[in-house]
């Protein structure tokens, strides 16, 4: 059976996907049947080489995956577990011929229904036909007839021209007076004269079910979900919780009849995920829905015939597991036939029942992207979503408000501008949760609140609760009854502390002294009817702890990586995944904890124990305490979960609690730029000059002296937050600005070398250092590190550099006192050194980086299990590793960073310190061309020959192009360029260039003109440095080229390297990864 | 805020204790604990008369967030004796809501707690099996379980005499599609919930209840063309008056059996019935059809099963409950009579064995042409 992958991380198609991959490989083992793998993404589980039987790391391409089919002869494809992207390759195989010539069978859902569900029209015809409610729409040419539409469906109107992009022109009327604006200007943007009247449901409640069917019919339906904001806030946007809050039986049962009817309508044989829009009670809308005297009224809004991210979050909500089922039906299996994991003794055939409240909140990455569009509607604009599990909708909420890690934004925070200017209408944003909150402080009446929001007033009721509870911890006696009431309704400690002024490790004391900890509960799919087996834990402040510890066993505790952010993303779910099974394959108990309901890591048999925590100080503390049951805890992994586990090191070595690995103090040598700075220039290791600083006075002679461009940045950082190169003392005080006004502590300047970035992961256990592979970014110095194309082995390291490297690498892993793993970032800038190789080392993360997973996959070696082992007392040689570089494999391998800057409006798009990708992909061959090639097809970066390219280019970077200009010009490439950069082509090189203007109000064709009409096809723009009026000009042209959805190069280096696998058009292979690292060819 | 409540617990018989907050009526009360693990449906379930003689727990935390209102009445009064929850919501959101859940339950003079550990308690029950308990304020445990010991066992108290009608009545309620004959169902009531009754009307149907003493004379002096066995609470084996006024109407119009009804016409072809650990309550329950292989979701509310093994051959278990293979629907292999031991009328729960109605009339139906 062949699999399909999702791809690279993107906004709206995310870690979910590996957890269903990962679980329908197993599934696929479990029933005996051989599975291969394909998908681009190498920072996945799925694509492990224990997961699948076999695995392809290849671009999901229909090329590709002819070949792959070709070569491995499937029976079978299931393309329902690979979200989109897999649906839509399943698609255009079966387009091509290409199932129907080599006879694999499509599982999961019939080719039909994947159409249907696509298509709008049919499918409201399907729901017509079987007699669901969809919202009625109608087509409309000219005026006349959109006041027939209007007279027939009735106000409001949601108004959409036909072919305009991202919805220009359309709009939702209330009035007569704007339906007639809208309607108007609708038609006349659409080329086609055309609009879509649809009824408006905007505000009405949104519900989704997930359901699942087998081959005999019979149907389940494992989740429902209740989204707290209403329509118009898309779900991967919304406050999510399970199950539903505000339906009775009846409503319950009605939308439940109806998601199955569906599903048996589609003819799906696996999972399946309904939309639904309930009408809001008509005291707190303007729009009622019809109501009869026994239902109210609703509509289909959207269906997914696959496995979603819904899926993913109904599994961890639930217990069940949907993906697993749904390969096993799609292999064959009936739902009574397939064991409840969870109980032992059931079956799949069920329905789970909760006895808690799930609360899952989406985390967006306006914290990175300050000035983006922070609106929320029907683009998903977040990158990722945090689960809480509690006995009430307060406790769970609260967790997950702890669990999105956001820095200063507790429960508490108030936007400062809101004590001036309070958004009354409390428009849908990120911010939207708190502004709920600020309201209620403000005793704005819950009703009136749920009318200008659409929420319904229960949510706002129980908001309304935690305002209740907040007022009396700021004015009562911190008594037992009252803090055992804050901890029921999911106050954390540091919260409480704020407000009964405490500090948080006195109100742990008052929780010791009163006797108030934390049981856990278990999630076992039936409402503790049934003994479980599976130990999936959440905790809540009631009497009876359903975990009980088992201290006779060697155990350790695996501290994930919470949500997935920008700069944090599943590579480091990836580690602790693996380092979970390490554990296990050591005889040693795993027990992980984590908040992200997307991951593998958090699948129940993932590990021995799970927690479903927030990951912060207190919850930590508070497991561990559990898990200690009195006795000792078991030690703590803190190196595998990314940023967010590192920094637990610290609390928890001031808490006494054993940390596994690098100890915490190695952590602060590392992380402590003062530190740090003697330990390597004790060991004779050149880094860029640089300096910690607190304030601008501070800064600017610092500056001076180390002379400009500088990188500055906090000390503490996560990708790049904040990170900026730096070119005069008037940006050094801008930034300075914006930094102090963010977060205290000190910032640190470094000198800005503009050499080739080389990286490095290495493993240490306290005698001998493993370097796996060295990596040369394709891009210089100064794009971050996440965002940079990434090349193993390196192709431009002299020796003696590559010596210094590992001498370095080695010398300070030792020197640190790593045990486990250590990232090292460095410069390769000769012209910075008089003498020696020239290799600076730039950052040391004495952690997992996000190139594990890469680095692991091509080289063959397993970074993260020699890591636990080393934990465990196992050194490398006992593993059969010794100290020193590993040879480099025979095959070439590209890691390239995919963006999703198309669905984050507003956001600039330039590469520069501060990381921006959402992913990765990996392009990987025997040569470097071929690698290249794949991985730009991968990254959706591919260039087919002739591609007109709009060329606007800074002028300290115009020289260094020429090459690049010629080549295109000899790849027959028309070229376009604004002002400067056309006259240097034209009068300098010779060339023909066609002029267009960058300046909008001057004259046409402009710039995003050329882009917007399909002229050109690729863009390179690169800028002057970090003077805001370039950014403004270049701006519109990196907007227009991602909302185009082409190529926009920031970077010359990235494009020189995308250019070379264009101009050398070649074949490329397709073959296991295991393959290529043995040098397998022909 | 609503005002704080009053400091409560829920005594078992085992002696296990569990402190919460009272609301609902100022009084103690005593009944055999019961959970149900649905997460909708509490004003069904709290006035289905299958609960009689029972204290309620939902295994679901949060109770009261849509209110009570006036569609959702099994019967004509809250059958439970006592409700357990985690968290009461005093402010009730949903469209239909006529007022707040400790009010209702108030006004019906039953008590009710909150803030219990309701999944500890669950737990207890599914590993001891369910036991007698009291909701009480003002005593002690140890006066609440003197006086606990001192009161009847559910097992032995006749529930069904209390919970059916007293006399004959036409059911008018809901919609009545009537058109053209229309087949006269009676409902033999040993506790039937109205949703059966609207399900039957739905289907065209006159209906008419008859007390649980009515005998096979009385009930055919109705001129039924069909006769429901309802659901109801207590121990089958005290139902020697039903299982022998069922007798006399087998063979003789058509019949279908739901739970308390499907255990009743159990016994009467030879099979004997026994309590369950913990029984069956929720609306999650697989029950897999043997003829076709199929699996549905039911609703379900019993402590007692029927024990195939003493089955006539004339009569063949059709359906299994697909976790612990109890007895969950038996079919006659000659007559038109069938029992299921689920809810198909749901109320709360799923909707999937609704045809199970459509069978039955038209079992009816044909009887009538014959």
């Amino acid at each position: 059976m062949l699999i399909i992958g999702s791809g690279p991380i993107v906004i709206g198609q995310a870690a979910e996907f590996d957890y269903a991959g990962t679980q329908a490989c197993k599934a696929m083992r479990e029933e005996g049947i051989y599975s291969i793998l394909v998908n681009s993404n190498p920072a996945t589980i799925m694509t492990d080489e224990d997961i699948a039987d076999v695995v392809y790391i290849e671009p999901l391409t229909v090329d590709v995956l002819e070949r792959i089919i070709a070569a491995e002869r499937p029976d079978s494809l299931l393309p329902t577990l690979g979200g989109q992207t897999g649906l839509n390759l399943a698609v255009d195989l079966a387009e091509a011929g290409i199932l129907e010539r080599y006879n694999v069978r499509l599982l999961g859902t019939p080719l039909e229904s994947i159409r249907l569900a696509e298509d709008r029209a049919e499918f409201r015809a399907l729901l017509d036909e079987i007699g669901e409610p969809s919202p009625q729409s109608e087509i409309v040419e000219d005026w006349d007839q959109a006041v027939a539409a209007r007279d027939r469906i009735g106000l409001p109107l949601v108004v959409r021209p036909a072919y305009t992009l991202g919805g220009t022109g359309g709009g939702i009327a209330f009035t007569e007076e704007e339906y007639e604006r809208i309607v108007r200007g609708g038609l006349a943007a659409s080329p086609i004269t055309q609009v879509l009247v649809e009824r408006c449901l905007l505000g009405w409640k949104e519900l989704e079910y997930e359901v699942m069917r087998d081959g005999a019919d019979t149907c389940v339906t494992i989740c429902n979900m209740e989204n707290l904001d209403p329509m118009g806030v898309h779900t991967g946007d919304s406050i999510v919780v399970a199950p539903s809050q505000t339906l009775s039986d009846r409503d319950y049962q009605m939308l439940r009849t109806s998601a199955l009817k569906i599903i048996r309508a589609l003819g799906i044989e696996g999972g399946c995920n309904v939309q639904f829009a309930l009408a809001p009670r008509p005291d707190i809308t303007a729009w009622p829905g019809e109501e009869t005297a026994e239902a109210l009224e609703y509509h289909v809004i959207e269906v997914n015939p696959r496995v979603s991210r819904s899926s993913a979050l109904a599994s961890k909500a639930t217990g069940y597991p949907i993906a697993r089922v749904a390969a096993k039906i799609a292999a064959g299996k009936r739902l009574d036939e397939i064991t409840n994991s969870v109980t032992g003794r059931t079956t799949a055939a069920f329905e789970p029942a909760l006895d808690y409240c799930v609360v899952k909140i989406p985390r967006w990455p306006f914290d990175k992207f300050a000035f983006g569009d922070r609106t929320l509607g029907t683009q998903m604009k977040a990158t990722g979503e945090v689960m809480a599990i509690d006995r009430t909708f307060e406790a769970a909420l609260g967790k997950a408000v702890r669990s999105l890690e956001m820095g200063g934004r507790s429960i508490l925070w108030e936007d400062p501008e809101w004590v001036e200017d309070f958004p009354d209408d409390l428009p849908a944003t990120d911010e939207r949760l708190w502004g709920l909150l600020a309201a209620l402080r403000r005793d704005i009446d819950p009703i009136d609140l749920a009318r200008r929001t659409g929420i319904d007033p229960w949510f706002l009721e129980r908001l309304g609760r935690i305002v209740a509870l907040e007022r009396r911890l700021l004015s009562e006696d911190l008594t037992p009854d009252l803090l055992r009431e804050a901890k029921r309704a999911g106050f954390g400690d540091a919260i409480i502390g704020t407000l009964a002024d405490r500090l948080p490790d006195q109100v742990r004391a008052l929780r010791e002294e009163w006797d108030l900890r934390p049981v856990y509960k278990m999630v076992d799919t039936c409402a503790a009817e049934f003994d479980a087996v599976t130990p999936y834990f959440y905790s809540t402040y009631e009497q009876e702890n359903d975990a009980v510890p088992e201290p006779d066993r060697e155990r350790m505790l695996v501290i994930g990586s919470g949500p997935i952010r920008i700069g944090q993303g599943i590579e480091f779910d990836y580690c602790s995944v693996q380092a979970a099974h390490a554990l296990q394959a050591a005889g040693v108990q795993s027990i992980l904890a984590n908040s992200n309901p997307e991951t593998v890591s958090t699948d129940f048999d993932t590990s021995d124990r799970l927690y479903f925590e927030p990951l912060d100080e207190e919850a930590v503390r508070d497991l561990l305490e559990n898990e200690a049951g009195g006795g000792e805890a078991p030690p703590s992994i803190v190196q595998f979960g990314g940023q967010t586990a590192v920094n637990l090191a610290r609390p928890l070595q001031l808490a006494a609690l054993p940390i596994a690995g690098s100890s915490a103090d190695a952590i602060d040598l590392a992380e402590d730029r003062g530190r740090f700075e003697a330990l390597i220039s004790g060991l004779g290791i050149p880094q860029p000059p640089g300096v910690a600083v607190r304030t601008l006075d501070e800064a600017l002679p610092t500056a001076e002296t180390i002379g400009y461009p500088v990188l500055v940045r906090p000390s503490y950082v996560l990708g790049g937050r904040a990170m900026e190169v730096v070119q005069d003392e008037g940006e050094l005080a801008r930034y300075f600005a914006a930094a102090l006004q963010e977060r205290s502590g000190p910032i640190l300047i470094d000198k800005y070398l503009e050499g080739l970035e080389v990286e490095v992961d290495a493993v240490c256990d306290g005698e001998a250092v493993l370097i796996p592979g060295i990596m040369e970014h394709v891009e210089r110095a100064g794009v971050h590190s996440g965002d940079s194309m990434a090349v193993y082995p390196p192709q431009s390291l002299s020796d003696e550099q590559r010596e210094a490297i590992v001498d370095y690498t080695t010398r300070m892993a030792l020197a640190l006192g790593v045990r486990g793993l250590m990232n090292v970032q460095y410069v390769v800038a000769p012209e910075a050194a008089p003498q020696g190789p020239g290799v600076f080392v730039i950052e040391v993360n004495p952690r997992s980086s996000r190139t594990v997973p890469f680095i692991s996959k091509v080289t063959g070696v397993p970074m993260v299990p020699l890591a636990v082992n080393v934990m465990l007392g196992r050194s490398l040689a006992e593993q059969g590793y010794e100290s020193g570089l590993v040879p480099d494999r025979a095959l070439v391998a590209v890691k390239a960073p995919v963006f999703s800057m198309s669905k984050l409006v507003g956001v600039d798009t330039f590469l520069g310190p501060e990381m921006k990708s959402t992913g990765e992909v990996m392009g990987v061959d025997h040569d470097l061309d071929a690698a290249m090639r794949k991985a730009a097809l991968a990254a959706d970066l591919a260039i087919a020959p002739g591609t007109p390219f709009l060329l606007s280019l800074a002028d300290r970077t115009k020289s260094e192009a020429v090459p690049l200009i010629h080549a295109l010009h000899e790849a027959g490439c028309d070229l376009f360029a604004t002002e400067g950069t056309a006259a240097m082509i034209r009068d300098d090189l010779g060339l023909p260039v066609q002029f267009v203007t960058k300046l909008l109000s001057r004259g046409r064709p402009n710039v995003v003109d050329v882009i917007n009409d399909g002229s050109v096809g690729a863009v390179i723009n690169t800028l002057e440095g970090g003077r805001p009026s370039h950014l403004r000009d270049g701006f519109h042209i990196r907007r227009s080229a991602t909302e185009m959805r082409i190529p926009c190069f920031t970077s010359l280096d990235t494009a020189r390297a995308s250019i070379q696998a264009l101009a050398t058009p070649g074949s490329y292979s397709v073959r296991p990864i295991p393959d290529y690292r043995n040098g397998r060819t022909g | 805020m609503s005002e704080p409540r009053p400091a409560a617990r829920l005594v078992l018989a085992d002696g296990r204790v569990f402190e919460g907050e009272g609301f609902g009526a100022p009084v103690a009360a005593t009944g055999e604990v019961v959970f149900n693990t649905s997460m909708t449906g509490y004003q069904e379930a709290l006035t289905d008369p299958s609960y009689g003689g029972q204290i309620l727990t939902m295994t679901y935390p949060l109770q009261g967030n849509y209110g009570v209102n006036a569609g959702d009445d099994e019967s004509a009064r809250i059958q439970v004796r006592g409700f357990v929850v985690r968290e009461l919501t005093d402010l009730p959101s949903h469209w239909q809501s006529l007022g707040r859940l400790d009010e209702y339950l108030a006004r019906a003079g039953v008590p009710a707690i909150a803030g219990i550990d309701t999944r500890a308690l669950t737990r207890h029950l599914r590993s001891h099996g369910v036991v007698m308990g009291t909701i009480t304020r003002d005593e002690s445990p140890t006066e609440a379980l003197a006086r606990l010991h001192s009161e009847p066992m559910y097992g032995t108290e006749d529930y069904v005499a209390e919970v059916s009608t007293p006399v004959p009545y036409e059911f008018g309620e809901g919609a009545d599609n009537g058109d053209g004959p229309r087949p006269h169902i009676v409902v033999v009531d040993l506790g039937v919930k109205r949703n059966i009754m609207r399900h039957l009307r739905r289907r065209g149907c006159r209906v008419t209840a008859v007390p649980s003493t009515a005998s096979a004379e009385d009930v055919l002096a109705h001129g039924p063309d069909g006769v429901l066995l309802s659901p109801g609470p207590g121990d089958p084996m005290l139902l020697d008056h039903v299982v022998e006024a069922s007798r006399g109407l087998v063979g003789r119009t058509p019949l279908m059996g739901i739970c308390l009804g499907h255990q009743v016409l159990g016994r009467l072809f030879g099979a004997s019935t026994y309590k369950l650990k913990f029984g069956h309550r929720g609306a999650n329950h697989p029950v897999i059809d043997k003829p076709t292989g199929r699996v549905y979701i039911t609703s379900q509310n019993h402590g007692y099963a029927v024990d195939g093994d003493g089955l006539d051959a004339a009569v063949e278990v059709d359906q299994v409950h697909l976790n612990d293979g109890t007895v969950e629907g038996l079919r006659h292999r000659e007559l038109p009579l069938f029992t299921i031991q689920y809810h198909s009328e749901a109320s709360p729960g799923p909707h999937d064995t609704e045809f199970l109605f459509d069978r039955f009339l038209e079992s009816v139906r044909d009887e009538g042409s014959r």
